[in-house]
């Protein structure tokens, strides 16, 4: 077979046609469509600015008032000729129920979801994941109320073998006595409302462990434990890390449940068994409209450090756990 | 291996891995050195045959049997005999829930001493995490439902229907033993119907459209809005209602009010509609759009009458949860609405207003028993007003299918109210499902 390599002169000449130009002329209609929705876009993304802006805006005079000793002091005395307030007791009581309610709350929920994705049976699972996914829908205020009402009188019994019997450890030494209304209670209450959150992440995260490594090791004659052990937590560590810090930012802001419970002090201590302690969001909560002018100024400074907390520990997590999802940081 | 078969096995293109070749060329790549897979006909002289081995039997950590069973009970009963003389005896601890703790744990020990004495460790590690996992889930919905049946058993006994559902808190005698059939929370429930519906009214059109805006019109934009969006649904809702009263209470646009409140759940309740929505666009499938487009319809009226359309159940799911979720937020109002003891629907843009969850939390805190129970009576309203909102949006959450029915449910589309409260960004490569 013989190929003519060179183009036959003559074929006449194809005038080819002009390329069809595309044109986003869109009509009226749609350019009104597409300016709303992209309005509203912004108007979400401006929101967020006015928020930020408003709250330190209206809080900088307190920052006025009391410059850096802001973080280093703690008290709402806002009223007199020497006012002295800050917020260190407030921030280390918010870590210290977030760090109890994640001891409680991760545990749980990550042996929850480890149930839900590989023990429980397909017929329960729908079930008992609707009644954990309950547990989110309860408003927190009513878990406070069951907190003060139920909970804490079946821990206080506790909290007091453990001060009696553990008292070596400085978290579970008790200085003074009464030991109701503590950040103890508070972060085994908020502990137990994060676990479904936790849980509900956790749950995705471990299913998207390949099934080819899961049959693998099974294949291979691993246990069900040692399976999870060797393909689903290793591929679903960065998920956990993730879901846990979101658990985390919701335990930083939990309002009601801990503001019923906390006895309100403005003490840093270690202490967590006994009676006292504040967290940033019971100080806003609590001192609303009592410490005149100055007062709200210092409120609405709390609540920016708050938000800024929030929203910093809020993005982290979610990018880790975005990253976990798409099969980054995976090896195989 | 010779060169003819070689060239044959080429020729015809297969890959047989059987016969005698294989076997040579296996040996081959071994070194040649184990003789014991060398094929029967090979010139060494057979060992004696082995006697025939016993193997053990498997071992399944999967079966569970009666023998199962009695070690769990077993270890449970002997677990609550020890803590029970240790502490109870010995060191003297109280409270119900320290001795539950402390018999799990001897519970949970003990399982694994006498499983791997009887059956195996390994079996053990396998039995003790089932039953860690296993009880962990049980604990939850047993609180779930404790709570539930709690908050009923401490109202229903002493409501007064024809009070709580008509009259407001404005006055009661406090020595008067009937004084719950004086007091009710209509108020409170007018209070937040009318919160609740602005909210709904401002932040679902908003909501709705910022979704639309990133997944069907996209743009430079959509990246931050939505990085945004993410940001956002992790807001305290401390700070929504201290930002709504610092921007507008503040400043005198507004006074305490029950739109004030409403504006303040919309702050709440904006983020975390719009990132179901844009979830539930995604998956409307992209032929609808294109169709659509093909047949000339303008963009608007493609969103319009098919994208939205399609994810109509999705969309609605969302609300509802949306709902549920800021219908008990107490946090904001406290700054907004401010609580009163009366019933004024008509102050809703002028007048401080009540609220079901700032009943709740200003009267249980009151020493009348009488403002306690009204307190418990308005977390059961609360409770079973989130309760129907719930249970509507599992129906919802199941589209119809062709044949009028509610389609079956996939194990992934149910725990769609956890996903209220956190950023979970949404994926933005693939499609979801």
């Amino acid at each position: 077979m013989t190929i003519d390599l060179e183009p036959s002169t003559a074929r006449p000449e194809r005038t080819v046609p002009a390329p069809l130009v595309i044109t986003r002329d869109y009509s009226t209609p749609d350019r009104i469509y597409r300016a709303g929705v992209r309005i509203s876009g912004a108007g979400v993304f401006l929101l967020l600015v006015v928020i930020g802006f408003f709250l330190a805006w209206s809080g900088y005079p307190a920052f006025q008032q009391a410059g850096w000793k802001f973080f280093t002091r703690s008290g709402f005395q806002t009223l007199g000729a020497h006012p002295t307030f800050g917020v260190l007791a407030s921030i280390v009581g918010t870590v210290e129920v977030a760090v109890v309610a994640m001891l409680v709350g991760a545990p749980i929920a990550i042996a929850t979801a480890l149930f839900l994705s590989e023990y429980a049976p397909l017929k329960t699972r729908r079930t008992l994941i609707a009644m954990i996914d309950l547990a989110a829908a309860i408003p927190s205020i009513i878990f406070g109320l069951w907190a003060v009402f139920e909970l804490q009188p079946n821990v206080v019994g506790f909290s007091t073998w453990l001060s009696r019997h553990l008292d070596f450890i400085p978290f579970f030494k008790v200085v003074s006595p009464p030991l109701n209304a503590s950040i103890f209670i508070a972060g085994l209450v908020v502990g137990i409302m994060i676990v479904p959150i936790v849980a509900s992440i956790c749950r995705e995260v471990f299913s998207l462990a390949p099934a080819g490594e899961r049959e693998a090791a099974l294949a291979l004659g691993a246990s069900r434990w040692q399976m999870i052990r060797t393909v689903v937590l290793p591929f679903g560590r960065g998920g956990m890390v993730g879901a846990v810090m979101l658990g985390l930012g919701r335990a930083l802001e939990e309002t009601i449940a801990v503001s019923i419970i906390l006895g309100g002090s403005f003490t840093v201590t270690a202490h967590i068994l006994q009676h006292g302690g504040s967290t940033i969001s019971q100080l806003i909560a609590i001192n609303f409209g009592s410490g005149g002018k100055l007062g709200l100024q210092d409120l609405l400074l709390c609540g920016f450090v708050l938000f800024i907390l929030t929203l910093v520990i809020n993005l982290a997590a979610s990018a880790i756990v975005n990253n976990s999802r798409s099969g980054a940081g995976v090896d195989l | 291996m010779t060169p003819e078969t070689t060239t044959a096995i080429v020729a015809d293109g297969v890959l047989s891995a059987g016969g005698q070749d294989s076997v040579g060329t296996f040996e081959h790549r071994k070194g040649g050195e184990t003789s014991d897979i060398m094929p029967p006909d090979a010139a060494t002289p057979q060992p004696p045959p082995l006697p025939p081995r016993r193997l053990p039997s498997p071992i399944r950590p999967s079966a569970f049997g009666a023998q199962d069973v009695l070690i769990l009970v077993a270890a449970a009963m002997s677990s609550l005999c020890l803590v029970w003389v240790v502490f109870y005896q010995l060191t003297s601890l109280s409270g119900g829930v320290g001795f539950l703790v402390c018999w799990y744990v001897g519970f949970v020990v003990l399982t694994w001493i006498a499983t791997a004495q009887v059956i195996e460790r390994q079996v053990a590690t396998d039995r003790v995490v089932a039953v860690i996992v296993v009880s962990a889930a049980l604990l939850i919905v047993a609180i779930v439902v404790f709570i539930v049946l709690w908050v009923c058993y401490k109202a229903i006994p002493s409501i007064h229907w024809g009070s709580l559902f008509t009259k407001d808190q404005k006055s009661f005698v406090v020595t008067d033993p009937h004084a719950l059939d004086q007091v009710g929370v209509v108020h409170a429930i007018i209070g937040t119907f009318e919160q609740v519906l602005v909210a709904v009214l401002i932040g679902v059109p908003f909501a709705v459209a910022t979704a639309v805006y990133l997944n069907e019109v996209k743009g430079w934009g959509v990246k931050t809005v939505r990085t945004v969006v993410t940001a956002m649904s992790g807001t305290p809702s401390v700070v929504a209602g201290i930002f709504i009263y610092s921007m507008l209470i503040l400043t005198h646009v507004l006074t305490y009010s029950g739109f004030a409140a409403s504006l303040a759940l919309v702050v709440i309740l904006l983020p975390s509609v719009t990132r179901v929505v844009e979830e539930v666009l995604r998956v409307v499938p992209s032929g609808l759009r294109e169709a659509s487009l093909a047949l000339g319809a303008p963009e608007w009226r493609t969103v319009w009458s098919v994208v939205l359309p399609t994810a109509r159940s999705g969309v609605v799911t969302a609300v509802l949860l949306g709902i549920a979720r800021i219908v008990g937020e107490t946090a904001p109002l406290l700054f907004t609405a401010f609580g009163s003891q009366v019933m004024n629907w008509k102050g809703y843009f002028n007048h401080d207003q009540g609220a079901l969850p700032l009943v709740i939390f200003s009267d249980v805190r009151q020493a009348q028993p009488v403002l306690i129970n009204l307190a418990f009576q308005a977390a059961f309203v609360l409770m079973a007003i989130v309760l129907v909102l719930f249970v509507l949006a599992r129906i919802f959450s199941r589209p119809k299918g062709k044949n009028g029915k509610r389609r079956k449910a996939r194990p992934d589309d149910d725990d769609l109210m956890a996903r209220m409260f956190v950023p979970i960004p949404i994926e933005q490569n693939e499609e979801t499902r």
